[in-house]
């Protein structure tokens, strides 16, 4: 079990309210992920949920039941920090089984336990080292021991890998999206990357300031981003925005044209450019296109490595069916 | 530090430092060391020779000996207790987000400031005196005999005055070492279920362990040599003789200059004693 129900739930911080009302269900077995630009909330909304801030009005459900005012440690999350949070003075046992022992669990339990943690995490080769001795990644998989080995109806994690490298990040991203496979629990994760995002959630709420700007499903994020922010926020490279004549052409304030929905073509495109920035990865090339007259700098991805350069005159075909419309609220037109 | 001539230059340069504090320290004591052989009596003739281990066998053999290592112990480990306990919980405290923080932690440092002399002095008038101290009027006040703080309770006075003055230094060393711990370890602990008090024991008691350490053997230090206090307050009387004490009445008392140097060197051997035990039971958190 691990349903997690926010109604109309508020935080101010003295004047200043950093949530403004909000709903949200998070459903049992979900890997629901908060994602948004630093400061819009999505760390605090965890904190709320996880006890460790007090909300100013509103309710918090889990399972069914009000959690308002439920202590932390009553409501049977288990938080894993962006810091990892280790008690650096216990070894890495002893950091695993430190809930346990807070629950007073039989000492043949907490054993149990903790081997198995250890045993679905590969911990064994360090159980009996001290945080300090350990790397990035180590830590990290301590960290979220001490959070399984709870048991826990829901995981919270908060920005769990912004700490590490590039290469660990993408492998500790598998290794907690296994997790939840395995598991089946219920896990909110805050980050601010929406690769991390796009990746492990079942269901991406986006934030900005506080407001859920969307709620779905990676792709339907994707596909029919809601307003302008979340057009811009999700994808990468982000979304070409385009204003004025160009988009008035559509009968839109905006249009959104995401960088591989536009086809790098010999001759006769709908837009021309000179390529500023030419970023060759092989598999794909990024452009970045000037003097198109359009306002904007425009974003392209092809497919393979194609040798244009700086300064080489491209011709672009945008696939009009991919084309996103929006109005001058910044809301999507259907 | 690199190369050959950098480190020789380093070490030319270091030199008249490190000779002149080894001058400082190795004078003193050889000089110490020098009249604990001799019979030295400035009243009484002046120098008259050698003494061989006279002094020290005397000086150990006196009734006052033992007494003053205890007094000199009790006193110690008595303000250690005090201030460490009484520090980690101010520091908590001070840790807290209150209004006037800032000039909060002034005040408390403050008695820090304050020479050993004239806390001592303010004490035992202000505080201390049987017949117009605050105590005795509290007391009063409450239909209390008023105790004699000095002679009655010597022992206890003194070690209260002395915390007094202690108090903030490990207040503030502690203060910045609860400062210092991560949020996140104890949100951790709490989410973790662990309830205040276990909080306290399994996360901030730990962290805390080094800057204790620090506090222990600093104060350590200082406290085995105290005197000001012990001077202007029971002069040495009902049981506050401490060694330090007993080797001033010794020299300028008894003008015993021998005497007293073999005392002196009994005392640095018992501060080195003290030394190795404490690193044993503590130094081990400071690697």
């Amino acid at each position: 079990m691990g349903q997690i129900q926010l109604k109309q739930v508020t935080k101010s911080f003295g004047d200043v309210q950093v949530i403004p009302p909000l709903d949200l269900t998070i459903k049992d077995g979900e890997f629901t992920v908060f994602v948004g630009p630093s400061g819009c909330g999505k760390s605090t909304l965890l904190r709320l949920i996880a006890g460790l801030e007090d909300i100013t009005s509103g309710h918090i459900e889990i399972d069914g039941t009000d959690a308002t005012d439920l202590v932390p440690a009553k409501r049977g999350l288990a938080m894993v920090f962006q810091s990892y949070a280790l008690y650096p003075h216990m070894s890495v046992r002893k950091n695993i089984a430190f809930p346990l022992r807070m629950a007073k669990m039989d000492q043949s339990e907490i054993d149990r336990r903790v081997n198995a943690a250890a045993e679905v995490l590969n911990l064994a080769d360090y159980i009996d080292r001290k945080p300090g001795q350990l790397s990035g990644g180590q830590r990290q998989r301590v960290a979220i021991g001490r959070a399984i080995v709870r048991e826990p109806s829901a995981f919270l994690f908060d920005e769990p890998l912004s700490n590490l490298d590039a290469a660990l990040r993408v492998g500790m991203r598998m290794e907690i999206s296994e997790l939840h496979k395995k598991l089946a629990t219920t896990m909110v994760y805050v980050t601010h990357d929406q690769v991390e995002a796009m990746t492990m959630a079942d269901k991406i709420v986006v934030l900005q300031a506080g407001v859920i700007e969307q709620v779905g499903s990676p792709l339907e994020l994707y596909r029919a981003p809601r307003n302008t922010f979340v057009a811009g926020f999700i994808g990468s490279p982000k979304m070409n925005l385009i204003t004025g004549e160009e988009a008035t052409k559509h009968n839109a304030a905006t249009i959104g044209i995401r960088p591989e929905h536009i086809d790098v073509v010999q001759s006769d495109g709908m837009w021309q450019g000179t390529v500023g920035v030419a970023e060759h990865l092989g598999s794909d090339t990024f452009f970045h296109i000037h003097n198109t007259g359009l306002a904007e700098t425009l974003t392209v991805r092809a497919i393979g490595d194609i040798s244009l350069t700086h300064g080489d005159t491209i011709h672009l075909n945008p696939r009009m069916d991919e084309l996103h419309r929006f109005d001058a609220g910044g809301l999507r037109i259907a | 530090m690199a190369t050959k001539a950098s480190r020789s230059a380093a070490r030319i340069m270091m030199a008249p430092a490190v000779i002149l504090l080894l001058g400082w320290m190795l004078v003193p004591l050889i000089m110490t060391l020098w009249f604990s052989f001799r019979v030295y009596l400035p009243l009484r003739g002046g120098d008259q020779g050698w003494a061989g281990f006279d002094n020290y066998t005397r000086f150990v053999t006196s009734s006052a000996f033992w007494p003053s290592v205890q007094t000199t112990l009790i006193i110690v480990l008595g303000v250690l207790a005090i201030t460490v306990i009484f520090g980690i919980l101010i520091a908590l405290l001070l840790d807290q987000p209150i209004w006037g923080q800032g000039v909060v932690r002034i005040l408390v440092i403050a008695p820090f400031f304050v020479m050993p002399t004239v806390s001592a002095l303010v004490w035992k008038n202000m505080f201390m005196d049987p017949v117009n101290g605050l105590f005795a009027h509290l007391w009063r006040f409450f239909g209390a005999e008023p105790v004699s703080w000095l002679s009655d309770a010597s022992m206890g006075s003194i070690i209260m005055i002395v915390s007094w003055q202690w108090l903030p230094f490990a207040t503030l060393i502690l203060l910045t070492a609860v400062q210092s711990l991560d949020s996140e370890q104890l949100e951790a602990a709490e989410m973790d279920g662990a309830p205040f008090l276990k909080r306290f024991w399994f996360i901030v008691l730990p962290h805390l362990s080094r800057a204790i350490t620090i506090v222990i053997l600093i104060q350590t230090i200082f406290l085995l040599a105290i005197f000001a206090e012990i001077f202007v307050t029971t002069g040495g009387a009902f049981g506050t003789r401490t060694l330090s004490y007993l080797i001033f009445q010794r020299v300028l008392e008894s003008q015993n200059v021998g005497l007293g140097s073999a005392g002196g060197v009994y005392a640095i051997i018992l501060a080195n004693i003290i030394a190795i035990f404490l690193m044993r039971i503590v130094g081990k958190n400071l690697d």
